[in-house]
C-alpha cells in the first residue's frame, strides 16, 4: 500500500502539507471545517500530537477524521507520552485504519505544557521510532515476534536547519535517514539563503525535504519566536516588514511573506516542497498557497 | 564524593505530616545535608525554634554523623530516652537516612526533606546529578558524559530540536548535554562514536526495586 502522500513525494511535484490541530475536548467542528477547506488543496495534513505538550484530542483520532473526510493524513507521533508497546500498538491501529503516513518526533518537554507534573516517557527517541516503523513493516515487533497482518507507512521526521550548533542536529538527521526516514520536514525557515546552504548538504541523501513555513501574524510574534522557539530565526528585515504593515494589516503582510517565500523556494527548486504551519489559522493556508501561485 | 541532594519540604506539608503529633525529636545529619544546608546543625536548630513556636514540644535534637549508617549504641544511649518520649522523629536527612533510622527504631518517622537526586558538588553551592543508575552504561561512546542522566529526555541518539545555543529546552541555565558530548568528542577526534545508532534502552538493566545478591564465592 503506497500512500497518496508518498506518491506525491515520488512524483517530483512540489509537495505542500499543512497542519490540523485537534481541539481540547470533543468538539471537532472547527477541525473538520479546516480539513474540508484544505483536503483537496494540499498533499497531506499533519495532525499534531498534544502540540507543545498540551493535552488534546489524540492525533490518531484527528488523523482518522482527516481520513473519514477524504483527506490524506500524516500522523504525528511523539515519544513523550507512550512507551514502545503503546507506540507500536497505535501504529498497527493507524495502518489498519488506512493512515499510512507518520511523522516521528521526540516531542516537546512535558514541562512546556499544561500537565507539568506528568511523567514523561521517552522510552524511544525519534530516530528509534522511525526504525520501529520499518521493523513493523518487516512483519516483526521490536522484540522480534511475528506480526499477524502487517503495516505500511511513509515515515518521516524533522530537522532544525538553523540550530546552533548545527552539527549535532545534522548527525541526528543522518541517523533518522539511516533508520529509514523517507521525508524530512524542517523547523520553520525564514532566511532562505541559509536554507539553501543546508540544502546543499542535505541533497546528498535519499530523502525528500519539505521546508517549514510558519505564518507570521505580527512583529511581536516574530520577536517572541526569536526569543522563545529553539532554532527559529526571523531576520530583522522581515520583522521590520511586519512592523511596517498598516494597523490591522499585519496578518495580510504575514500571508504575503509566507506566500513569497514559498514561491521563491519553488521557483529556485530549493527542496521538494513545503510544510505550512499556520498555528491556529489553518483556514488561511489556501490564501498563502494562492499568493505563492500554487492554486 | 557522591552526595544526596535534598530540599526542605514546604512548611504546610511538614505541618500536615506532624498533625496530632505533639512531641517531636529532630534528627539531622553531618554529611550531605550539612553540605546543602538542609539538615545540618543550624537547620535542625531553626526547625526546633520554628516548631516550638507552633506549640510543639521538642523532646530533643541531634545531628548524627552519617544518617545512612546504622545508629551507634552511643548515640542511642545518649538520645534514646528523648526519642522514646517523642510521638515522632522529624528527620532532616535524605531518604536513605530516614529509612535507615526507621529500620532501627520502633518510632513513627516524618521526613522533613525531599531527596532530589544523587549528585556531586561541581562548584560552590552548585550540585549536579551524575548518574541515574540505569544499569546499561553508554558513556564509553559519549566521551564519558552521561546523556541518560543529563539530557532532560534521556535521549541516547543526539539532541532534540528544543536545544538552542547549547542550552536545554526546559531551562536556559542547564547545558544541553548533547552539545557537551559533541564538543568533547570533537576535541577528542572521536565524533564518529556520536554517529553510532544506539538501540532503544534496555530497562531491564535497572532492576525495580534495585536488589543484588552476590553469588557465593
Amino acid at each position: 500500500m503506497v500512500s497518496a502522500f508518498k506518491k506525491a513525494l515520488e512524483s517530483g511535484k512540489f509537495v505542500v502539507t499543512c497542519e490540523a490541530a485537534p481541539p481540547k475536548g470533543t468538539n471537532l467542528d472547527r477541525m473538520a471545517h479546516d480539513i474540508e477547506l484544505l483536503k483537496d488543496k494540499v498533499d497531506g495534513i499533519n495532525v499534531t500530537d498534544h502540540q507543545s505538550s498540551v493535552m488534546r484530542f489524540p492525533s490518531l483520532g484527528g488523523a482518522l477524521l482527516v481520513k473519514e473526510l477524504g483527506g490524506e493524513p500524516i500522523l504525528q507521533m511523539t515519544c513523550r507520552d507512550r512507551n514502545r508497546l503503546a507506540l507500536q500498538a497505535d501504529l498497527l491501529f493507524a495502518s489498519y485504519k488506512g493512515i499510512h503516513n507518520v511523522l516521528c518526533l521526540t516531542g516537546d518537554s512535558i514541562m512546556l505544557g499544561d500537565h507539568k507534573e506528568a511523567k514523561s516517557v521517552f522510552d524511544l527517541d525519534s530516530s528509534q521510532l522511525v526504525a520501529v516503523v520499518r521493523t513493523l513493516e518487516e512483519g516483526k515487533d521490536t522484540s522480534g515476534n511475528d506480526l499477524d497482518g502487517g503495516v505500511s507507512f511513509c515515515a518521516g521526521a524533522i530537522v532544525t536547519p538553523e540550530a546552533t550548533p548545527l552539527e549535532p542536529q545534522l548527525i541526528k538527521f543522518e541517523k533518522k535517514i539511516e533508520a529509514g526516514a523517507e521525508f524530512i520536514q524542517t523547523q520553520a525557515v525564514f532566511d532562505l539563503d541559509r536554507f539553501k546552504e543546508f540544502m546543499e548538504y542535505a541533497r546528498q541523501f535519499q530523502v525528500k525535504i519539505l521546508a517549514g513555513i510558519i505564518l507570521l501574524t505580527s512583529a511581536p510574534m516574530a520577536r517572541f519566536m526569536n526569543k522563545n522557539i529553539a532554532g527559529v530565526f526571523v531576520p530583522q528585515d522581515l520583522i521590520d516588514e511586519m512592523a511596517s504593515a498598516p494597523k490591522g494589516q499585519a496578518l495580510a503582510k504575514g500571508i504575503e511573506i509566507a506566500g513569497r517565500m514559498i514561491r521563491r523556494i519553488q521557483e529556485e527548486k530549493m527542496c521538494d516542497g513545503v510544510h505550512i504551519m499556520a498555528i491556529g489559522k489553518e483556514d488561511l493556508v489556501p490564501e498563502i498557497m494562492s499568493v505563492a501561485g500554487l492554486i | 564524593m557522591i552526595r544526596s541532594i535534598t530540599q526542605l519540604k514546604s512548611e504546610e506539608e511538614i505541618d500536615r505530616l506532624l498533625e496530632g503529633l505533639m512531641r517531636v525529636f529532630i534528627v539531622g545529619c553531618g554529611t550531605c545535608v550539612t553540605l546543602t544546608h538542609t539538615g545540618g546543625e543550624p537547620e535542625v536548630t531553626a526547625m526546633n525554634e520554628s516548631l516550638s513556636k507552633k506549640g510543639k514540644l521538642i523532646t530533643g535534637q541531634t545531628v548524627v554523623p552519617v544518617a545512612c549508617d546504622n545508629l551507634t549504641s552511643d548515640m542511642l544511649g545518649e538520645f534514646g530516652p528523648q526519642m522514646d518520649q517523642s510521638d515522632a522523629l522529624l528527620i532532616m536527612t535524605c531518604a536513605f537516612g530516614v529509612q535507615t533510622i526507621a529500620r532501627q527504631l520502633k518510632k513513627m518517622v516524618v521526613p522533613a526533606l525531599d531527596t532530589l537526586f544523587i549528585g556531586k558538588e561541581t562548584g560552590p553551592g552548585e550540585f549536579n546529578e551524575v548518574c541515574i543508575q540505569c544499569g546499561t552504561c553508554i558513556i564509553g561512546e559519549t566521551g564519558g558524559i552521561c546523556p541518560v542522566t543529563s539530557c532532560h529526555k534521556g535521549l541516547v541518539n543526539g539532541p532534540c530540536g528544543g536545544t538552542d545555543n547549547g542550552k536545554c529546552e526546559i531551562d536556559r541555565r542547564k547545558d544541553c548535554v548533547w552539545t557537551m558530548i559533541y564538543n568533547r568528542l570533537l576535541d577528542l577526534g572521536r565524533l564518529d562514536s556520536m554517529r553510532i545508532i544506539q538501540p532503544p534502552r534496555n530497562h531491564l538493566g535497572e532492576p525495580t526495586p534495585g536488589k543484588m545478591i552476590l553469588p557465593e564465592a
